[in-house]
Protein backbone atom coordinates (compact mmCIF):
# COMPACT_ATOMS: atom_id res chain seq x y z
CA UNK A 1 0.00 0.00 0.00
CA UNK A 2 3.01 2.40 1.37
CA UNK A 3 4.16 1.56 -2.34
CA UNK A 4 1.64 2.68 -3.97
CA UNK A 5 0.76 5.90 -2.14
CA UNK A 6 4.69 6.84 -3.01
CA UNK A 7 4.35 8.22 -6.64
CA UNK A 8 0.94 9.63 -5.35
CA UNK A 9 2.68 11.50 -2.57
CA UNK A 10 5.16 12.54 -4.69
CA UNK A 11 3.12 14.01 -6.87
CA UNK A 12 1.77 15.78 -4.46
CA UNK A 13 4.38 17.39 -3.19
CA UNK A 14 5.59 18.53 -6.70
CA UNK A 15 2.53 19.90 -7.39
CA UNK A 16 1.94 21.88 -4.09
CA UNK A 17 5.88 23.11 -4.83
CA UNK A 18 4.73 24.33 -8.10
CA UNK A 19 1.72 25.75 -7.16
CA UNK A 20 3.45 27.73 -4.74
CA UNK A 21 6.30 29.02 -7.32
CA UNK A 22 3.90 30.31 -9.51
CA UNK A 23 1.64 32.16 -6.67
CA UNK A 24 5.32 33.54 -5.57
CA UNK A 25 5.97 34.85 -9.38
CA UNK A 26 1.98 35.84 -9.66
CA UNK A 27 2.82 38.27 -6.92
CA UNK A 28 5.98 39.50 -8.04
CA UNK A 29 4.51 40.76 -10.82
CA UNK A 30 1.22 42.34 -8.81
CA UNK A 31 4.12 44.26 -6.94
CA UNK A 32 5.54 45.21 -10.31
CA UNK A 33 2.24 46.39 -11.89
CA UNK A 34 1.70 48.38 -8.18
CA UNK A 35 5.10 49.82 -8.68
CA UNK A 36 4.35 51.35 -11.76
CA UNK A 37 2.98 54.82 -10.45
CA UNK A 38 6.95 55.17 -8.55
CA UNK A 39 7.90 56.23 -11.53
CA UNK A 40 10.29 58.82 -10.22
CA UNK A 41 11.92 56.22 -8.28
CA UNK A 42 12.58 53.13 -11.31
CA UNK A 43 13.03 55.33 -14.39
CA UNK A 44 15.85 56.89 -13.09
CA UNK A 45 17.68 53.53 -12.06
CA UNK A 46 16.93 51.78 -15.43
CA UNK A 47 18.25 53.87 -16.95
CA UNK A 48 22.06 53.31 -14.93
CA UNK A 49 20.62 49.10 -14.90
CA UNK A 50 20.28 49.36 -19.02
CA UNK A 51 23.51 51.74 -19.26
CA UNK A 52 25.37 48.70 -17.13
CA UNK A 53 23.45 45.83 -19.55
CA UNK A 54 24.37 47.45 -22.40
CA UNK A 55 27.61 48.55 -22.30
CA UNK A 56 28.82 45.82 -20.28
CA UNK A 57 27.07 43.62 -22.92
CA UNK A 58 28.77 45.33 -25.65
CA UNK A 59 32.54 43.06 -25.77
CA UNK A 60 30.48 39.64 -25.69
CA UNK A 61 28.04 40.80 -27.97
CA UNK A 62 30.18 41.66 -30.65
CA UNK A 63 32.84 38.76 -30.47
CA UNK A 64 30.46 36.11 -30.21
CA UNK A 65 28.00 37.51 -33.01
CA UNK A 66 31.51 38.16 -34.99
CA UNK A 67 32.01 34.64 -34.49
CA UNK A 68 28.80 33.01 -35.33
CA UNK A 69 28.65 35.04 -38.57
CA UNK A 70 31.61 34.25 -40.27
CA UNK A 71 30.78 30.09 -38.99
CA UNK A 72 27.98 30.44 -40.37
CA UNK A 73 29.69 31.41 -44.01
CA UNK A 74 32.16 28.53 -43.58
CA UNK A 75 29.57 26.07 -42.88
CA UNK A 76 27.37 27.33 -45.83
CA UNK A 77 30.44 27.40 -48.42
CA UNK A 78 31.14 23.35 -47.06
CA UNK A 79 27.63 22.84 -47.79
CA UNK A 80 27.71 24.91 -51.07
CA UNK A 81 27.10 22.38 -54.06
CA UNK A 82 27.98 24.14 -57.50
CA UNK A 83 24.38 23.49 -58.86
CA UNK A 84 23.47 26.30 -56.58
CA UNK A 85 23.60 29.76 -57.92
CA UNK A 86 26.36 31.65 -55.07
CA UNK A 87 24.15 34.15 -54.51
CA UNK A 88 21.68 31.57 -52.24
CA UNK A 89 24.43 32.06 -50.04
CA UNK A 90 23.63 35.73 -48.95
CA UNK A 91 20.16 34.46 -48.51
CA UNK A 92 20.57 31.86 -46.57
CA UNK A 93 23.46 33.49 -44.24
CA UNK A 94 21.29 36.45 -43.89
CA UNK A 95 17.78 34.49 -43.08
CA UNK A 96 19.42 32.29 -40.44
CA UNK A 97 20.99 34.62 -38.93
CA UNK A 98 18.52 37.17 -38.64
CA UNK A 99 15.41 34.97 -38.35
CA UNK A 100 17.48 31.74 -35.95
CA UNK A 101 21.04 32.56 -34.91
CA UNK A 102 20.91 36.30 -33.61
CA UNK A 103 18.34 36.72 -31.02
CA UNK A 104 18.32 32.74 -29.90
CA UNK A 105 22.70 33.05 -29.54
CA UNK A 106 22.51 36.38 -27.97
CA UNK A 107 19.49 35.51 -25.93
CA UNK A 108 20.97 32.34 -24.54
CA UNK A 109 24.79 34.36 -24.17
CA UNK A 110 22.67 37.22 -21.84
CA UNK A 111 20.55 35.01 -20.04
CA UNK A 112 23.74 33.64 -18.55
CA UNK A 113 25.30 37.14 -18.30
CA UNK A 114 22.60 39.19 -17.27
CA UNK A 115 20.57 36.27 -15.66
CA UNK A 116 23.24 35.56 -13.25
CA UNK A 117 24.01 38.88 -12.41
CA UNK A 118 20.18 39.98 -11.55
CA UNK A 119 19.64 36.60 -8.97
CA UNK A 120 23.21 36.86 -7.62
CA UNK A 121 22.83 40.72 -6.84
CA UNK A 122 19.19 40.12 -5.47
CA UNK A 123 19.65 37.22 -3.72
CA UNK A 124 22.85 38.46 -1.98
CA UNK A 125 20.94 41.45 -1.07
CA UNK A 126 17.75 39.03 0.33
CA UNK A 127 20.24 36.89 2.01
CA UNK A 128 22.01 39.81 4.11
CA UNK A 129 18.62 41.55 4.75
CA UNK A 130 18.99 44.60 2.33
CA UNK A 131 15.77 43.87 0.91
CA UNK A 132 14.10 43.64 4.14
CA UNK A 133 16.41 46.78 4.91
CA UNK A 134 14.29 48.43 1.96
CA UNK A 135 11.04 47.33 3.12
CA UNK A 136 11.63 48.28 6.83
CA UNK A 137 12.21 51.60 5.30
CA UNK A 138 8.71 51.46 3.89
CA UNK A 139 10.19 51.32 0.36
CA UNK A 140 9.10 49.17 -2.04
CA UNK A 141 11.69 46.62 -3.93
CA UNK A 142 9.74 46.26 -7.31
CA UNK A 143 10.57 50.00 -7.79
CA UNK A 144 13.68 49.87 -6.44
CA UNK A 145 14.76 46.79 -7.03
CA UNK A 146 12.90 44.65 -9.60
CA UNK A 147 10.99 47.36 -12.44
CA UNK A 148 14.47 48.78 -13.29
CA UNK A 149 16.12 45.71 -13.93
CA UNK A 150 13.04 43.94 -15.96
CA UNK A 151 12.70 46.50 -17.96
CA UNK A 152 16.38 47.38 -18.49
CA UNK A 153 16.43 43.64 -19.80
CA UNK A 154 13.41 43.94 -21.72
CA UNK A 155 14.86 47.30 -23.48
CA UNK A 156 18.75 46.43 -24.21
CA UNK A 157 18.49 43.29 -25.24
CA UNK A 158 16.25 43.96 -28.16
CA UNK A 159 18.92 46.55 -28.83
CA UNK A 160 22.02 44.27 -28.59
CA UNK A 161 19.86 41.63 -30.65
CA UNK A 162 19.73 44.25 -33.85
CA UNK A 163 23.32 45.08 -33.16
CA UNK A 164 24.38 41.04 -32.87
CA UNK A 165 22.44 40.74 -36.26
CA UNK A 166 24.22 43.75 -37.96
CA UNK A 167 27.64 42.37 -36.86
CA UNK A 168 26.86 38.68 -37.23
CA UNK A 169 26.14 39.63 -41.50
CA UNK A 170 28.67 41.29 -41.78
CA UNK A 171 31.12 38.61 -40.77
CA UNK A 172 29.39 36.40 -42.59
CA UNK A 173 29.68 38.23 -45.44
CA UNK A 174 33.45 38.71 -45.08
CA UNK A 175 33.85 35.37 -44.36
CA UNK A 176 31.99 33.76 -47.37
CA UNK A 177 34.35 35.78 -49.45
CA UNK A 178 37.29 34.54 -48.15
CA UNK A 179 36.49 30.97 -48.96
CA UNK A 180 33.83 31.01 -51.89
CA UNK A 181 34.36 32.73 -55.36
CA UNK A 182 31.81 35.61 -54.43
CA UNK A 183 31.20 39.17 -55.16
CA UNK A 184 29.56 41.75 -52.95
CA UNK A 185 26.68 42.42 -55.61
CA UNK A 186 26.17 38.47 -54.92
CA UNK A 187 25.79 38.23 -51.82
CA UNK A 188 24.04 41.42 -51.43
CA UNK A 189 21.61 40.36 -54.06
CA UNK A 190 20.62 37.26 -52.13
CA UNK A 191 20.26 38.84 -49.07
CA UNK A 192 18.02 40.67 -50.49
CA UNK A 193 16.03 38.15 -52.84
CA UNK A 194 14.10 36.32 -50.35
CA UNK A 195 14.37 38.70 -47.38
CA UNK A 196 10.77 40.10 -46.01
CA UNK A 197 10.84 42.83 -43.52
CA UNK A 198 8.77 41.22 -41.14
CA UNK A 199 12.12 39.01 -40.76
CA UNK A 200 13.87 41.69 -38.55
CA UNK A 201 10.26 42.67 -36.88
CA UNK A 202 10.38 38.80 -36.03
CA UNK A 203 13.67 39.03 -35.07
CA UNK A 204 13.28 42.20 -32.97
CA UNK A 205 9.74 40.12 -31.64
CA UNK A 206 11.54 36.74 -29.97
CA UNK A 207 14.52 39.54 -28.53
CA UNK A 208 11.70 41.56 -26.70
CA UNK A 209 10.15 38.19 -25.59
CA UNK A 210 13.50 36.65 -24.60
CA UNK A 211 14.32 39.81 -22.38
CA UNK A 212 11.33 40.24 -20.61
CA UNK A 213 11.68 36.38 -19.22
CA UNK A 214 15.24 36.72 -18.43
CA UNK A 215 14.34 40.22 -16.42
CA UNK A 216 11.69 38.25 -14.79
CA UNK A 217 12.63 34.78 -14.00
CA UNK A 218 16.20 36.28 -12.79
CA UNK A 219 14.59 38.71 -10.53
CA UNK A 220 11.95 36.02 -9.29
CA UNK A 221 15.47 33.82 -8.35
CA UNK A 222 17.02 36.88 -6.95
CA UNK A 223 14.20 37.80 -4.78
CA UNK A 224 13.42 34.84 -3.81
CA UNK A 225 16.64 33.24 -2.30
CA UNK A 226 16.89 31.38 0.94
CA UNK A 227 19.77 29.97 3.32
CA UNK A 228 22.90 31.97 2.80
CA UNK A 229 25.87 31.70 0.10
CA UNK A 230 24.38 28.11 -0.81
CA UNK A 231 21.13 29.45 -2.07
CA UNK A 232 22.71 32.57 -3.77
CA UNK A 233 24.74 29.77 -5.62
CA UNK A 234 21.35 27.60 -6.34
CA UNK A 235 19.20 30.78 -7.31
CA UNK A 236 21.92 32.33 -10.05
CA UNK A 237 22.19 28.46 -11.38
CA UNK A 238 18.35 28.46 -11.44
CA UNK A 239 18.08 31.67 -12.81
CA UNK A 240 20.41 30.85 -16.18
CA UNK A 241 19.09 27.36 -16.38
CA UNK A 242 15.29 28.50 -16.18
CA UNK A 243 15.86 31.85 -18.21
CA UNK A 244 17.76 29.39 -21.15
CA UNK A 245 14.78 26.69 -21.25
CA UNK A 246 11.60 29.48 -20.93
CA UNK A 247 13.89 31.39 -24.17
CA UNK A 248 13.92 27.74 -26.08
CA UNK A 249 10.59 27.45 -25.36
CA UNK A 250 9.46 30.45 -26.51
CA UNK A 251 11.44 30.14 -29.50
CA UNK A 252 9.58 27.26 -30.59
CA UNK A 253 5.92 28.66 -29.72
CA UNK A 254 6.99 32.32 -31.50
CA UNK A 255 7.80 30.19 -34.54
CA UNK A 256 4.84 28.20 -34.48
CA UNK A 257 2.48 31.77 -34.06
CA UNK A 258 4.48 33.73 -36.20
CA UNK A 259 5.94 32.08 -39.23
CA UNK A 260 2.92 29.56 -40.07
CA UNK B 1 2.47 51.07 22.12
CA UNK B 2 3.49 47.38 20.94
CA UNK B 3 1.53 44.54 21.86
CA UNK B 4 1.95 40.72 20.64
CA UNK B 5 -1.61 38.62 21.54
CA UNK B 6 -1.07 35.28 21.08
CA UNK B 7 1.15 35.06 17.84
CA UNK B 8 1.64 31.62 16.22
CA UNK B 9 3.96 31.31 13.61
CA UNK B 10 5.90 27.86 11.86
CA UNK B 11 7.99 27.15 9.09
CA UNK B 12 7.30 23.88 7.81
CA UNK B 13 7.27 21.55 10.34
CA UNK B 14 9.08 24.06 13.13
CA UNK B 15 7.38 25.80 15.13
CA UNK B 16 9.15 29.23 16.09
CA UNK B 17 6.29 31.25 17.76
CA UNK B 18 4.23 29.14 19.94
CA UNK B 19 1.24 32.02 21.03
CA UNK B 20 4.24 34.48 22.08
CA UNK B 21 1.97 37.39 24.38
CA UNK B 22 4.09 40.45 24.45
CA UNK B 23 4.06 44.05 25.26
CA UNK B 24 6.30 47.14 25.23
CA UNK B 25 5.19 50.69 26.82
CA UNK B 26 5.53 53.76 25.25
CA UNK B 27 9.14 55.29 26.14
CA UNK B 28 10.36 51.77 27.66
CA UNK B 29 13.64 49.78 26.43
CA UNK B 30 12.99 46.33 26.54
CA UNK B 31 15.28 43.65 25.84
CA UNK B 32 14.24 40.64 24.80
CA UNK B 33 16.50 37.49 25.42
CA UNK B 34 16.64 33.76 24.30
CA UNK B 35 19.26 31.45 23.40
CA UNK B 36 19.75 31.49 19.45
CA UNK B 37 17.60 30.40 17.46
CA UNK B 38 14.42 30.53 19.76
CA UNK B 39 12.79 33.08 17.28
CA UNK B 40 13.70 36.52 18.73
CA UNK B 41 14.48 37.78 15.30
CA UNK B 42 11.52 36.51 13.52
CA UNK B 43 9.56 37.98 16.34
CA UNK B 44 10.94 41.24 15.33
CA UNK B 45 10.15 41.07 12.16
CA UNK B 46 6.42 40.56 12.74
CA UNK B 47 6.45 43.67 14.55
CA UNK B 48 7.40 45.69 11.51
CA UNK B 49 5.38 42.82 9.36
CA UNK B 50 8.15 42.18 7.77
CA UNK B 51 6.81 38.32 8.07
CA UNK B 52 2.96 37.81 8.76
CA UNK B 53 1.76 35.18 11.80
CA UNK B 54 -0.19 31.99 11.05
CA UNK B 55 -2.22 33.59 14.22
CA UNK B 56 -2.53 36.22 16.48
CA UNK B 57 -2.52 39.90 16.88
CA UNK B 58 0.72 42.02 16.16
CA UNK B 59 -0.64 46.17 17.69
CA UNK B 60 1.40 48.61 17.43
CA UNK B 61 -0.49 51.91 18.27
CA UNK B 62 -3.61 49.66 18.31
CA UNK B 63 -3.31 48.87 14.61
CA UNK B 64 -3.25 45.60 13.35
CA UNK B 65 -0.21 45.02 11.19
CA UNK B 66 -0.78 41.91 9.42
CA UNK B 67 -4.11 43.13 8.23
CA UNK B 68 -3.17 46.80 7.45
CA UNK B 69 -2.76 48.03 4.18
CA UNK B 70 0.15 48.85 1.86
CA UNK B 71 -0.27 52.27 2.56
CA UNK B 72 -0.68 52.22 6.07
CA UNK B 73 1.90 49.98 6.43
CA UNK B 74 4.05 51.76 4.87
CA UNK B 75 3.10 54.98 7.06
CA UNK B 76 3.35 52.49 9.76
CA UNK B 77 6.79 51.38 9.34
CA UNK B 78 8.17 55.48 8.79
CA UNK B 79 7.68 55.67 12.56
CA UNK B 80 9.81 52.26 13.29
CA UNK B 81 13.31 52.04 12.75
CA UNK B 82 14.51 48.94 12.55
CA UNK B 83 18.50 47.90 13.16
CA UNK B 84 19.40 44.75 11.24
CA UNK B 85 21.88 42.10 12.73
CA UNK B 86 24.45 42.90 10.56
CA UNK B 87 23.84 46.47 9.61
CA UNK B 88 22.17 45.34 6.05
CA UNK B 89 23.34 48.56 4.33
CA UNK B 90 23.19 48.23 0.43
CA UNK B 91 26.50 47.54 -0.91
CA UNK B 92 25.87 50.26 -4.10
CA UNK B 93 25.55 53.25 -1.72
CA UNK B 94 28.14 55.27 -0.03
CA UNK B 95 27.01 55.60 3.90
CA UNK B 96 25.44 59.17 3.09
CA UNK B 97 22.81 57.60 0.37
CA UNK B 98 22.65 54.72 3.14
CA UNK B 99 21.10 56.88 5.75
CA UNK B 100 19.50 59.32 3.61
CA UNK B 101 17.36 56.77 2.61
CA UNK B 102 15.98 56.21 6.30
CA UNK B 103 14.56 59.83 5.47
CA UNK B 104 11.29 58.53 5.61
CA UNK B 105 9.79 61.66 4.64
CA UNK B 106 9.86 61.97 0.50
CA UNK B 107 9.57 65.68 0.88
CA UNK B 108 12.60 65.52 3.36
CA UNK B 109 15.07 62.77 0.99
CA UNK B 110 13.90 65.12 -1.75
CA UNK B 111 15.19 68.12 0.39
CA UNK B 112 19.31 68.11 -0.66
CA UNK B 113 20.39 70.41 2.29
CA UNK B 114 17.98 69.28 4.83
CA UNK B 115 19.37 65.49 3.87
CA UNK B 116 22.86 66.35 4.13
CA UNK B 117 22.23 68.32 7.68
CA UNK B 118 20.29 64.93 9.00
CA UNK B 119 22.55 62.60 8.18
CA UNK B 120 25.16 64.95 9.72
CA UNK B 121 23.57 64.99 12.49
CA UNK B 122 22.55 61.10 12.61
CA UNK B 123 26.62 60.52 12.19
CA UNK B 124 27.77 62.49 15.29
CA UNK B 125 25.09 60.99 17.35
CA UNK B 126 26.68 57.26 16.46
CA UNK B 127 29.82 58.97 17.42
CA UNK B 128 30.99 58.74 13.57
CA UNK B 129 33.40 61.58 12.01
CA UNK B 130 31.32 62.41 9.05
CA UNK B 131 34.24 63.77 6.96
CA UNK B 132 35.27 60.44 7.96
CA UNK B 133 32.98 57.72 6.72
CA UNK B 134 30.12 59.81 4.54
CA UNK B 135 31.85 58.53 1.07
CA UNK B 136 32.58 55.17 2.31
CA UNK B 137 31.34 52.21 1.27
CA UNK B 138 29.76 49.45 3.54
CA UNK B 139 32.34 46.99 2.60
CA UNK B 140 35.47 49.38 3.58
CA UNK B 141 33.92 49.97 7.36
CA UNK B 142 34.39 47.77 9.78
CA UNK B 143 32.14 45.44 11.68
CA UNK B 144 31.14 48.22 14.39
CA UNK B 145 30.93 51.62 11.99
CA UNK B 146 28.26 49.20 9.96
CA UNK B 147 26.24 48.44 12.84
CA UNK B 148 26.25 52.39 13.67
CA UNK B 149 25.84 53.96 10.55
CA UNK B 150 23.10 50.81 10.40
CA UNK B 151 21.42 52.74 13.53
CA UNK B 152 22.20 56.24 11.88
CA UNK B 153 19.97 55.06 9.04
CA UNK B 154 17.33 53.48 11.49
CA UNK B 155 16.72 56.65 13.73
CA UNK B 156 17.29 59.21 10.53
CA UNK B 157 13.58 59.44 9.42
CA UNK B 158 12.77 60.21 13.18
CA UNK B 159 10.83 56.93 14.29
CA UNK B 160 9.22 56.67 17.39
CA UNK B 161 10.31 53.06 17.39
CA UNK B 162 13.63 51.50 17.71
CA UNK B 163 13.60 47.98 16.56
CA UNK B 164 17.17 46.24 17.58
CA UNK B 165 18.06 42.70 16.15
CA UNK B 166 21.36 41.11 17.54
CA UNK B 167 23.34 45.15 18.00
CA UNK B 168 26.24 43.85 19.88
CA UNK B 169 26.46 40.11 17.95
CA UNK B 170 30.10 39.62 16.54
CA UNK B 171 31.59 42.29 17.86
CA UNK B 172 34.17 42.75 20.35
CA UNK B 173 33.53 43.33 24.31
CA UNK B 174 34.78 46.74 24.19
CA UNK B 175 32.86 47.56 20.52
CA UNK B 176 29.54 45.68 22.39
CA UNK B 177 29.96 47.90 25.59
CA UNK B 178 29.83 51.47 23.31
CA UNK B 179 26.75 49.79 20.97
CA UNK B 180 24.91 49.08 24.41
CA UNK B 181 25.75 52.50 25.89
CA UNK B 182 24.38 54.04 22.29
CA UNK B 183 21.10 52.00 22.54
CA UNK B 184 20.78 53.61 26.18
CA UNK B 185 21.67 56.97 25.06
CA UNK B 186 19.58 57.20 22.53
CA UNK B 187 16.83 55.98 24.34
CA UNK B 188 16.85 58.86 26.74
CA UNK B 189 17.97 61.62 24.46
CA UNK B 190 15.74 60.52 21.40
CA UNK B 191 12.79 59.23 23.82
CA UNK B 192 11.64 56.44 21.39
CA UNK B 193 10.19 53.18 22.29
CA UNK B 194 12.71 50.32 21.81
CA UNK B 195 13.01 46.61 21.71
CA UNK B 196 16.52 44.88 21.89
CA UNK B 197 16.78 41.37 20.85
CA UNK B 198 19.95 39.92 22.22
CA UNK B 199 21.45 36.99 23.90
CA UNK B 200 23.82 39.31 25.56
CA UNK B 201 22.43 39.17 29.07
CA UNK B 202 24.88 41.30 30.66
CA UNK B 203 23.76 44.02 27.61
CA UNK B 204 20.87 43.88 28.07
CA UNK B 205 21.07 44.14 32.02
CA UNK B 206 22.61 47.23 31.06
CA UNK B 207 20.44 49.01 28.75
CA UNK B 208 16.83 47.50 29.59
CA UNK B 209 14.11 49.14 31.35
CA UNK B 210 12.78 45.57 31.08
CA UNK B 211 13.24 42.26 30.25
CA UNK B 212 11.62 38.76 28.44
CA UNK B 213 12.81 35.52 28.34
CA UNK B 214 11.56 34.04 24.64
CA UNK B 215 12.27 29.97 24.54
CA UNK B 216 10.42 27.06 22.85
CA UNK B 217 8.24 29.42 21.43
CA UNK B 218 6.97 31.48 24.14
CA UNK B 219 7.57 34.20 26.37
CA UNK B 220 8.77 32.66 29.53
CA UNK B 221 8.81 35.66 32.00
CA UNK B 222 8.75 39.66 30.96
CA UNK B 223 9.70 42.05 33.68
CA UNK B 224 12.00 43.71 35.16
CA UNK B 225 16.18 43.22 35.90
CA UNK B 226 15.24 42.40 39.68
CA UNK B 227 12.11 40.58 39.08
CA UNK B 228 14.15 38.41 36.74
CA UNK B 229 17.01 38.00 38.81
CA UNK B 230 14.67 37.07 41.57
CA UNK B 231 12.74 34.54 39.24
CA UNK B 232 12.89 30.88 40.45
CA UNK B 233 11.94 29.80 36.98
CA UNK B 234 14.54 27.07 35.84
CA UNK B 235 14.51 28.26 32.13
CA UNK B 236 15.39 31.92 33.71
CA UNK B 237 17.47 31.06 35.77
CA UNK B 238 19.49 28.59 33.59
CA UNK B 239 19.32 31.55 31.38
CA UNK B 240 21.02 33.59 33.34
CA UNK B 241 23.76 31.64 35.31
CA UNK B 242 25.26 30.43 31.64
CA UNK B 243 25.61 34.06 30.55
CA UNK B 244 25.55 36.55 33.46
CA UNK B 245 27.56 36.96 36.29
CA UNK B 246 25.39 39.66 38.43
CA UNK B 247 28.59 40.67 40.41
CA UNK B 248 30.39 41.53 37.65
CA UNK B 249 30.58 45.39 36.93
CA UNK B 250 28.86 46.58 33.91
CA UNK B 251 30.92 48.13 31.26
CA UNK B 252 30.89 52.48 32.08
Amino acid sequence: MDLLLRPVRLLGRVTLAALAQAGRFSMMVLEIFRGIPEWRIWLPRTFTESYTIGVGSLFIVALISAFAGAVTAFQAGYQWQTSLPIYVLGTLIVSTIVLELGPVLIGLVLAGRIGASYAAELGTMRVTEQIDALESLGRSPASHLIIPRVLAAFVMIPVLTVLANVIAVLAGWWSVKQVLPMTDADFTYGAQLYYRPFDGWYSIIKAFAFGGAIGLISCYMGFNTKQGAEGVGRATTAAVVASSVVILLLNMILAKVLLN
Amino acid sequence: MIELRGVRKRFGEQVVLDGVDFTVQEGETVALLGPSGTGKSVLLKHIIGLIHPDAGQILVDDQNVPTLKRKDLAALRSQIGYVFQNGALFDSMDVFENIRLGLTDESQYKDAAYAEERVDTCLKLVNLQPDVVLRKFPAQLSGGMRKRVGIARAVAGKPKYLLYDEPTSGLDPVNADIIDDLVKRLGAELGVTSVMVTHDVRGAFNVANRLALLSEGRIVLQGTPEEFLGSSNEKVRAFLERDFDPNRPAAA
